[in-house]
């Protein structure tokens, strides 16, 4: 596609060391995520700050008569509520919540709250456990995003790679065909939409599976993991049915255009095999633009896999970032928005030092 | 611009050649002609009131598309919605009687779920009678209601009014008619009673006549329309949803509604990153890396969830959607400009042009950008996609605009009524593949687009 024949030619001049990569990646994803962070408090700030205030009301009532000697050092009801009243002030004052949200001590207090999950008490939403603290309700789902995310991202990686390898090797051949038929429905057709599909065909029609990917025995049960994966069938076929072919293509697109340098020719003229040129000489050259490209579509795969948690009601953040919007739980939606794009630039990272590391001009040590 | 108009024409005689432009060309103006279809022969007010639930009450729910027939043995009834009786008038010793009469075909094996007359009349003094009765095939007629409206309230008194087949009165009309029945008929179920054959308790197939007669007392009363509803289990070409919309319909809107998105992304956000990636490349120096950190910052936006964020505290019209959409879409079309732009720059006859003195913006309009503007083209049309398909996406998760029927948020509806689970294929089946086939053929389109463009790639 038109996009990838740029994207060839990283921003970063490879001749760059390889710690100064690495510190210059982790900069940009930690600007990555203030901004993010940023954008999202100008947005909800007032909301939060609202709630976090009623936060603070509640603990310091909650605090105080609880303490009988404290409640019993006052004279009147009078005196009591005051002493609360100041409380409150004070406790406000401190964290910031008597000042707009873009005062420079208020925006800060807030990003470092959010990147350290402490949002307080969700709204409406629960864990099922009964934890109503935010960072609890995100952490028991972000093991089952992570599960689903990264089986299907591997197992799309490995298929993209041998599939696109393979029709580079033998164009125009019908698994030629196929990869780009593949493509083209991968760009084309939503992946919620698949799963939608697959529930009537796998569950309704020829009821294999559940429609509901939520696990039915408690995590306690030693044959929960067993249980948990046969409902992940689903999601997972959907993810990787849709996935697979925008990698093939991808990978086959890049590894053609190896095919076309001195090098192979050299190779080739050397009488090394076509299979082996196909898999370890040109494969291996094509990968640092590959990742690259790739990069560019995980915000699409990662949108993805989230919808696709919704189709499926599989217990991940997706759902979770889905019942928060129905009931309006700013804080859990914060929270997600702060631990998404973590997941994201973290991902991102990854793939990037890939990318370079398969690189041979870039020199590592 | 003579050398844009030679370019352009070199590029439609290369792309007729093309198969797969061709084929994407056609699906393009099938979709087009849906939505001029759309816009001719639907009537708007089902556009604007989408989303208003009395708008639909007189369509069934969750009705299959009536084609379903042709493939089941057992035959399902079709739910009728009619509206043009064949009119009559008559004189009778100064009443003047109006015969407003249904004629209908019920060749079904099920009996109708329920049946609705509506009807509006206008009258001055004396109040009007209206009787209803239904002529069957086997030659009987039922008279199902009789009954005289309120006195009028005004001059030209308008009323409307609407029967149901749940009413007491045609309970006991019908009760007259239980003895005709060689077994027991249930009459507080008058839609089975009245199709009933006599001897046997299966539906009478036939013709059947829906009569309503209004008798009036004065000559400038009259009738303003009437409805006949016969409630059954298929409908239309593509049936109705949970709510009674009428899928053809929210299929035929979202057509329209779909390329807008589509191609009003994909141009704006290609073409602001044409400019920001050729000001990057042409600039140079500080300004390059700068602008350059902003790209590679948004590129690594999750994007979704910044679109849940400025949906829920900005607003969802359809129109700030696509403003969001463009927001975070136009930083593809920057890296790819830049880079060309970074070439493009250093060929000569661009030096030479600086050197004779042309200005930066003279140079960029002229030499730069139509070397540009075919990837521009082929960038859209894969951006069109994109496009529509994040549109679907954000509906899908209830954000999308809730008062315009997309294919997104129908799929939206579908998924909160539990659609998949209950085997309603009608209900999902049609909206993505409309998604489908609208994405595809820009797709189609772009990769011919990119055979031209790219010559390289024509060969592989």
């Amino acid at each position: 596609m038109v996009e990838n024949i740029i994207i060839a030619n990283p921003i970063v001049s490879p001749k760059m060391g390889f710690k100064r990569l690495l510190a210059t990646r982790l900069l940009r994803m930690f600007i990555t995520l203030c901004a993010v962070l940023v954008i999202t408090i100008a947005l909800l700030g007032t909301t939060m700050d609202d709630i976090l205030r009623r936060n603070v009301q509640q603990s310091v009532i909650q605090e105080t008569s609880h303490d009988n000697k404290l409640v019993s050092h006052f004279k009147s009801q009078q005196e009591l509520q005051n002493y609360i009243n100041n409380q409150i002030s004070a406790r406000t004052h401190a964290q910031g919540l008597d000042e707009p949200w873009y005062s420079p001590k208020s925006l800060l207090s807030k990003l470092f709250k959010t990147m350290t999950l402490d949002l307080g008490n969700a709204l409406f939403l629960t864990s099922d456990l009964g934890s109503q603290k935010v960072s609890n309700i995100i952490l028991e789902k972000l093991p089952n995003t992570i599960l689903l995310f990264t089986t299907s991202t591997l197992i799309i990686t490995f298929i993209g790679l041998y599939l696109g390898a393979y029709s580079a090797s033998r164009t125009g051949s019908s698994v030629d065909k196929f990869t780009s038929g593949s493509a083209i429905f991968s760009i084309s057709v939503p992946t919620f939409f698949i799963g939608m599909m697959m529930i009537i065909v796998f569950a309704f029609i020829f009821p294999i599976f559940p429609s509901r990917a939520t696990p039915v025995t408690s995590p306690s049960d030693p044959y929960y993991i067993f249980d948990l994966l046969y409902h992940m069938i689903l999601p997972l076929v959907t993810l990787v049915l849709v996935g697979f072919g925008a990698w093939a293509y991808t990978v086959r697109y890049y590894v053609i255009n190896i095919f076309n340098e001195d090098f192979i020719a050299a190779k080739r003229a050397q009488g090394i095999s076509h299979r082996k040129i196909t898999y370890s000489h040109a494969l291996k050259n094509a990968a640092p633009p590959t990742f690259t490209a790739i990069a560019l579509s995980l915000s699409g795969s990662l949108g993805g896999a989230f919808l696709i948690e919704i189709v499926f009601n599989w217990p991940g953040m997706g759902l979770l970032a889905f019942n928060a919007i129905s009931v309006m739980d700013i804080p859990v939606i914060i929270g997600l928005t702060y631990v998404a794009t973590l997941i994201f630039v973290i991902t991102m990272f990854i793939v990037d030092l890939m990318s370079q590391y398969f690189d041979p001009r870039v020199r590592i040590g | 611009m003579s050398i844009i108009s030679i370019m352009m024409f070199g590029f439609i005689t290369q792309f007729r050649k093309l198969k797969s432009g061709i084929a994407g060309v056609t699906i393009l103006f099938f979709l087009i002609g849906l939505s001029l279809y759309a816009a001719a022969a639907v009537p708007l007010e089902s556009f604007k009131q989408w989303s208003n639930p009395n708008y639909w009450i007189k369509y069934p729910k969750a009705a299959m598309p009536s084609w379903i027939n042709i493939f089941t043995p057992m035959k399902e009834p079709e739910h009728l919605i009619l509206r043009n009786p064949a009119i009559t008038k008559g004189l009778d010793e100064g009443i003047i009687t109006i015969k407003h009469s249904y004629k209908f075909d019920f060749n079904y094996d099920f009996f109708p779920s329920d049946f609705m007359i509506n009807y509006a009349v206008q009258y001055g003094s004396t109040p009007p009678l209206v009787d209803v009765e239904l002529s069957r095939p086997d030659g009987e007629s039922f008279a199902i209601i009789s009954s005289s409206l309120p006195s009028p309230q005004g001059e030209h008194y308008v009323f409307r009014d609407t029967i149901f087949s749940t009413e007491n009165e045609i309970q006991d009309n019908l009760r007259n008619y239980r003895n005709s029945y060689s077994y027991d008929v249930d009459v507080t179920r008058p839609q089975v009673m009245l199709f009933s054959a006599k001897d046997k308790p299966d539906v009478l197939k036939g013709t059947y006549t829906l009569i309503l007669t209004f008798s009036f007392f004065d000559k400038n009363d009259k009738v303003l329309n009437s409805e006949f509803i016969l409630g059954g289990k298929v409908y239309g070409l593509l049936g109705t949803d949970e709510l009674r919309h009428d899928l053809s319909i929210g299929i035929l809107w979202g057509t329209p509604v779909a390329l807008f998105i589509g191609l009003t992304v994909a141009i704006v956000s290609t073409f602001i990153g044409l400019f920001y990636g050729l000001i990057a490349a042409y600039k140079g120096k500080r300004t390059e890396p700068t602008m350059m950190t902003i790209v590679q910052i948004i590129i690594n936006i999750p994007v979704l969830f910044i679109l849940i964020i400025l949906a829920i505290t900005i607003g969802r019209s359809l129109f700030l959607i696509v403003g969001f959409f463009i927001l975070f879409g136009w930083v593809g079309m920057a890296l790819i400009s830049r880079s060309m732009g970074l070439q493009i720059k250093s060929y000569a006859y661009v030096e030479a042009a600086k050197l004779m003195g042309e200005s930066d913006i003279r140079i960029i309009f002229r030499h730069i950008i139509p070397q540009l503007l075919p990837f521009a083209f082929a960038t859209i049309a894969l951006s069109v996609p994109a496009a529509i398909l994040g549109e679907s996406g954000l509906s899908f998760i209830g954000l999308g605009d809730p008062a315009i029927p997309t294919w997104g948020v129908i799929l939206h509806d579908a998924q909160s009524a539990n659609a998949a689970a209950r085997g309603m294929w009608w209900w999902i089946l049609p909206p993505g593949i409309m998604i489908g086939i609208t994405s595809v053929s820009f797709v189609l389109i772009s990769r011919a687009l990119e055979s031209i463009v790219n010559p390289k790639m024509k060969k592989i």
